[in-house]
């Protein structure tokens, strides 16, 4: 019964982090007594549980995720969208339009293949193919804006805790960033030199995600921007 | 060059190259060098060196080669036309094929494809210089780079050979050993479980000889554990450092309360989303 590393210490693959019974948390698996790692991360002791967070890693659909993709293919009553998951999501007629469809329907009106779009699993169907939904305020095909990618498991820290990181981004920079989970990142600002500066920053907090007092260093680097700009 | 060897031998028998006969290459592992890839490694193994790059899990195509309960794991491994002399032909040989299958092998025991359907894996292991030991070389470099990927993994997968030279065993056999040895057997193995995962064999060895010399193999493996990861968490030790000079109070790595990882994206999500841009909008 004892843990076998420090607290957020970086872990690989393989590396024995508890000994003895726990409840094991994300990224970890037990083997007879024994939990260990199972990606690159930092291992996170909390009272009854172990968990690895991870600094590497794809994109697993999750339901009430909001994602970022593109229309690869058009069938008939369903768009193919590529959401960099494991699999293509698909996108009924009935989720993206309130009228009833029909084969007089002309579903290149509403979405055509390589459009980008801003869409909501509401779903995973027995397949675990992520069914999307662009019903919804800020949903829909993408008209405007560029669009970076991150890796995916660096979003929740892109977010931080109750969004305190983006949030003071966005205070900052004045601009409209939306956050796909599956690490595409929508910028939308009034210049594009603004757009560039959002993407700097997001890619420092990507770099530098497993290090401690981001949000504060961030913040003095967007100011220390801003008075040089004046 | 056959007669200086005789001369030496005459007296003290060595390597072709000086190394005891336990002794590996040096190796050198680096991960994360293509930024285009999911995950991605290259490794300098003596003078072996090699890139391999992982992409996925994503979406199969061809289609009708996915499976419906497990992901797939797709490996290639392919030699540069200038990584060996006289050139060859870059287009893939019997041998390169039984390469690919034989990683595929070694690795698929690391991964847990259940958990990806009807997905694939794609590892692309390419040979840019190549020196004897090349598909341990490639297994030890795409051990890294699925883990680079983020790919849930039981353990990393080391490889390395063993074999037979002028009666002698040695480990790690360079190109001239391969190819004039007695014999010559690539190892690859998960050391956490003790697991071997590849076992081949060339040439002809005793059955005490090949016991030893699985169990050297399996040593040199656990010395190559280590470096690969030394390799993963190079990467972020770099980081860390520059970041630490940057702020000033928090030069060491420790939890602090505020800004924390949070793994709870739902939550935050919705006023980064909705509220915040129509504030400044209004303004």
């Amino acid at each position: 019964m004892s843990a076998k590393q420090e607290e957020r210490s970086i872990v690989v693959p393989g590396d024995l982090i508890y000994e003895g019974r726990i409840r094991t948390g994300d990224n970890t698996y037990r083997d007879r007594e024994n939990v260990y790692a199972t990606k690159v991360g930092l291992v996170n002791y909390s009272k009854d549980r172990v968990s690895v967070i991870a600094l590497e890693g794809g994109y697993v659909p999750l339901v009430g995720d909001l994602v970022v993709g593109t229309v690869t293919d058009l069938e008939l009553g369903q768009w193919l969208v590529d959401i960099d998951g494991p699999t293509d999501a698909i996108l009924t007629v009935s989720e993206a339009t309130d009228k009833p469809f029909r084969t007089s329907l002309d579903m290149t009106q509403i979405l055509d293949v390589g459009d980008l779009v801003v869409a909501k699993i509401f779903d995973l169907d027995r397949n675990r193919t992520p069914l999307l939904s662009i019903l919804g305020r800020e949903l829909g095909r993408v008209n405007e804006g560029f669009v970076i990618k991150i890796t995916p498991s660096k979003i929740p820290r892109l977010i931080g805790k109750k969004g305190s990181m983006i949030n003071m981004i966005l205070k900052e920079t004045r601009c409209n960033v939306t956050i796909g989970q599956n690490g595409r990142i929508l910028i939308n600002g009034r210049s594009r030199g603004d757009e560039e500066l959002v993407e700097r920053v997001i890619r420092m907090v990507e770099d530098e995600a497993h290090t401690s007092g981001l949000t504060n260093r961030i913040q003095e680097y967007l100011k220390s921007i801003k008075e040089e700009k004046r | 060059m056959s007669k200086q060897r005789k001369k030496k031998s005459a007296k003290t028998w060595e390597r072709i190259d000086g190394r005891k006969q336990d002794e590996l290459r040096p190796i050198h592992i680096e991960s994360g060098v293509l930024p285009n890839a999911d995950g991605s490694a290259y490794i300098e193994m003596g003078r072996n060196k090699i890139m391999a790059g992982v992409y996925g899990p994503r979406e199969m195509h061809p289609k009708r080669l996915s499976k419906p309960n497990l992901g797939v794991l797709r490996c290639r491994y392919h030699m540069a036309p200038f990584s060996v002399d006289p050139r060859r032909s870059p287009a893939p040989s019997r041998r390169d094929t039984e390469i690919s299958m034989v990683m595929r092998d070694s690795l698929e025991p690391a991964l847990f494809l259940e958990r990806y359907p009807r997905s694939v894996i794609d590892v692309f292991v390419e040979i840019i210089q190549a020196d004897g030991g090349t598909r341990c070389a490639s297994i030890n470099a795409a051990a890294v780079a699925l883990a680079d990927a983020g790919i849930p993994m039981k353990d990393l997968v080391s490889a390395c050979a063993a074999g037979k030279y002028e009666g002698k065993l040695i480990l790690d056999l360079g190109d001239y050993e391969d190819k004039k040895g007695e014999s010559d057997m690539p190892v690859a193995y998960m050391p956490k479980f003790e697991q071997v995962t590849l076992l081949q064999m060339e040439g002809i060895m005793s059955r005490e000889e090949t016991e030893e010399c699985i169990k050297m193999a399996v040593e040199g493996c656990k010395k190559i554990y280590e470096i690969q990861k030394e390799a993963l968490k190079k990467k972020y030790a770099v980081v860390r450092e520059e970041a630490g000079q940057g702020a000033a109070e928090a030069p060491e790595f420790e939890p602090k309360p505020e800004p924390e990882p949070e793994l709870e994206p739902e939550e935050a999500e919705e006023p980064t989303m909705e509220d915040e841009p129509k504030e400044d909008e209004e303004q």
